[in-house]
């Protein structure tokens, strides 16, 4: 039997829900509840342990900022450590992968296979990066300290228990890890600069650098943005490097804000502080985001 | 011109070294035997060659099973890489061409997570896993990430790309929905596909932060969770550090250099489209 007109039109009005349902059930359970989630919690005194948990008010904030609290010091030790570090490894992840995807950005033999390699550290996760790092900046029998032994430098630092040692490592681990990625993008954006943009400043007579200066730079803008906006999440975010190589030494001075307030949130049965430090650091996030924006929107006029 | 080529080549050659070595070096050392690994100054290979890093690693009855390990993580990857591609697909079609009451608001709020930092999703993430009694199981690291709105934006975008005729025709041929999407659409989109189900695979694989705090037993752990223990277990017993590292690196990097295309190409396009 045929349907009728009006059940098919039925039908048809319901077919986007039911495409969106399995998806939309994910994303309600466990990306949009958790934002709310979050917010509440931070409002509660949340022990896992304690019968009922006690509306707080904002008194989860206030401790953050309040010395007396028995999680000043840690908080802002932590949020200091991610801060050094995304300070520290921001500029060099944006500069140094550009030099890469310039130099890739031209017609030679092999240059897929090179950019495969500098690509490579990437698809390798952070618990194996860790591990390798920790060995090869082992102060006795690493390879960071053979080969400066090697060319007559010091061989004995102590790389990952001494500052600012340690910051050197974080940093130029991650550097080592994610520079591909950057320049991956970096080169489709090269790559989206019109050929004719070039020609024209050369038949001007522009020299290298001037065409880099006033060609690629201004051509890079957004993808610019693109990479300072998630290369500053990615360092926030940081937390399996200080974890498996620093191990947060010397004491807990390289121990990262994440790692910090998983282990509050976690393993020290406080969700309402550990969810208000979250909120705490995704506004700071927020606010710097928003601030890159402006910055490059103002340059653009 | 020839000189500028030598000079090109140097700079590639010398970059190269800087991102392979420590990966050779790792290689390298897992085939060293304890007293070959702790030699200073230390040699660069193996004398001689030895499998006692993986013969301890892989011993049977030891307490860090790492084949098991090595299972539970491939399982998990592979299970929540079928998970993204299904429902992300699925809902990024929608999105892409139904029109439809809440559309709007629908995408704006799934395009709004993707600036949520994810490590703050994780207390509240916590707490809801532990309530559905997930705690410990194969469904915590398969499901909660299958969330990422990734995979509907990556998909929406290529789905937008595509032409509309081909599907105007199946429409008019008498085609429904479900069969312009799994007939005509999907078989279109493979390369997005495959680009996605490597990514998806991959984050899953290397994740790290989750894992170790979501899974307890030694029997549930995923590989690089069971990396951070053996790493307490082994200290500076190189070989067997190194030979874990090299295992939880091998199916990376087979897939690197199969799907190197659609992984450059998804970072590529994630870049310009964000």
């Amino acid at each position: 039997m045929a349907p009728t007109r009006a059940r098919v039109r039925r039908r048809g009005a319901a077919t986007p829900y039911l495409f969106l349902t399995p998806y939309l059930l994910l994303f309600l359970v466990f990306a949009l509840l958790p934002v709310v989630l979050g917010v509440w919690l931070s409002l509660h005194q949340w022990d896992f342990q304690l019968p009922n948990k006690p509306f707080v008010g904002v008194d989860n904030y206030r401790d953050l900022f309040d010395s007396n609290s028995v999680v000043y010091s840690f908080w802002w030790e932590s949020l200091g450590a991610t801060g050094i570090f995304t300070l520290l490894s921001v500029p060099l992840l944006v500069v140094l992968p550009l030099g890469l995807a310039v130099l890739l950005n031209r017609a030679f033999p092999g240059r897929t296979f090179f950019r495969a390699v500098f690509f490579a550290p990437y698809v390798l996760g952070v618990a194996v990066i860790g591990l390798l790092w920790r060995f090869l900046l082992d102060a006795n029998l690493g390879l960071v300290n053979r080969l400066l032994g090697l060319v007559g430098l010091p061989d004995d630092t102590a790389w990952v228990t001494d500052l600012p040692w340690a910051w050197i490592s974080l940093v130029g681990v991650t550097v080592w890890w994610t520079a591909g990625f950057n320049a991956v993008i970096y080169l489709a954006g090269l790559q989206d600069i019109p050929g004719e943009l070039y020609e024209a400043a050369k038949v001007d007579g522009a020299t290298a650098w001037q065409r880099f200066r006033h060609v690629t730079l201004p051509g890079l803008r957004p993808v610019l943005l693109f990479v300072v906006t998630t290369t500053i999440l990615a360092s926030a975010n940081l937390f399996g490097q200080s974890y498996l190589i620093t191990q947060g030494a010397p004491g807990t001075s390289t121990r990262s804000v994440v790692w910090y307030i998983v282990e509050q949130g976690i393993a020290q049965n406080d969700a309402g502080r550990a969810a208000a430090m979250s909120i705490t650091l995704t506004l700071m996030l927020a606010v710097v985001s928003v601030a890159n924006f402006r910055i490059f929107r103002y340059r653009e006029d | 011109m020839a000189l500028r080529r030598i000079g090109l080549y140097t700079a590639l050659v010398l970059l190269t070294a800087v991102f392979t070595v420590p990966l050779v070096w790792m290689v390298l050392t897992s085939l060293k035997s304890y007293p070959d690994a702790q030699r200073i100054p230390s040699t660069w290979l193996p004398d001689p060659i030895e499998t006692y890093g993986y013969e301890q690693l892989l011993q049977a009855g030891s307490q860090n099973p790492v084949l098991r390990w090595f299972a539970n993580s491939m399982l998990a990857a592979v299970a929540q890489a079928a998970l993204v591609l299904t429902t992300a697909s699925m809902a990024a079609y929608a999105l892409a061409r139904m029109r439809f009451r809440g559309r709007g608001l629908i995408f704006g709020l799934i395009v709004a997570t993707l600036f949520v930092p994810p490590a703050t999703q994780i207390i509240p993430n916590f707490l809801i896993v532990d309530t559905l009694g997930w705690l410990d199981t194969l469904a915590v690291i398969v499901v909660p990430g299958a969330a990422s709105a990734f995979g509907v934006f990556f998909l929406r975008q290529f789905f937008l790309s595509l032409p509309r005729e081909l599907e105007e025709a199946a429409t008019l041929d008498g085609a429904d929905t479900w069969q312009i999407f799994t007939r005509i659409v999907l078989p279109l989109s493979k390369p997005a596909l495959a680009t996605l189900a490597v990514l998806a695979f991959l984050t899953n694989w290397n994740d790290f932060l989750w894992p170790i705090f979501v899974l307890f037993s030694g029997d549930q752990l995923t590989l690089p969770a069971g990396l951070g223990l053996l790493q307490g277990a082994y200290q500076t017993d190189y070989p067997v550090v190194m030979a874990g590292a090299v295992l939880a690196s091998v199916p990376a990097i087979v897939l690197f250099v199969l799907a190197q295309r659609h992984i450059i190409a998804g970072v590529s396009r994630s870049g310009l489209k964000g």
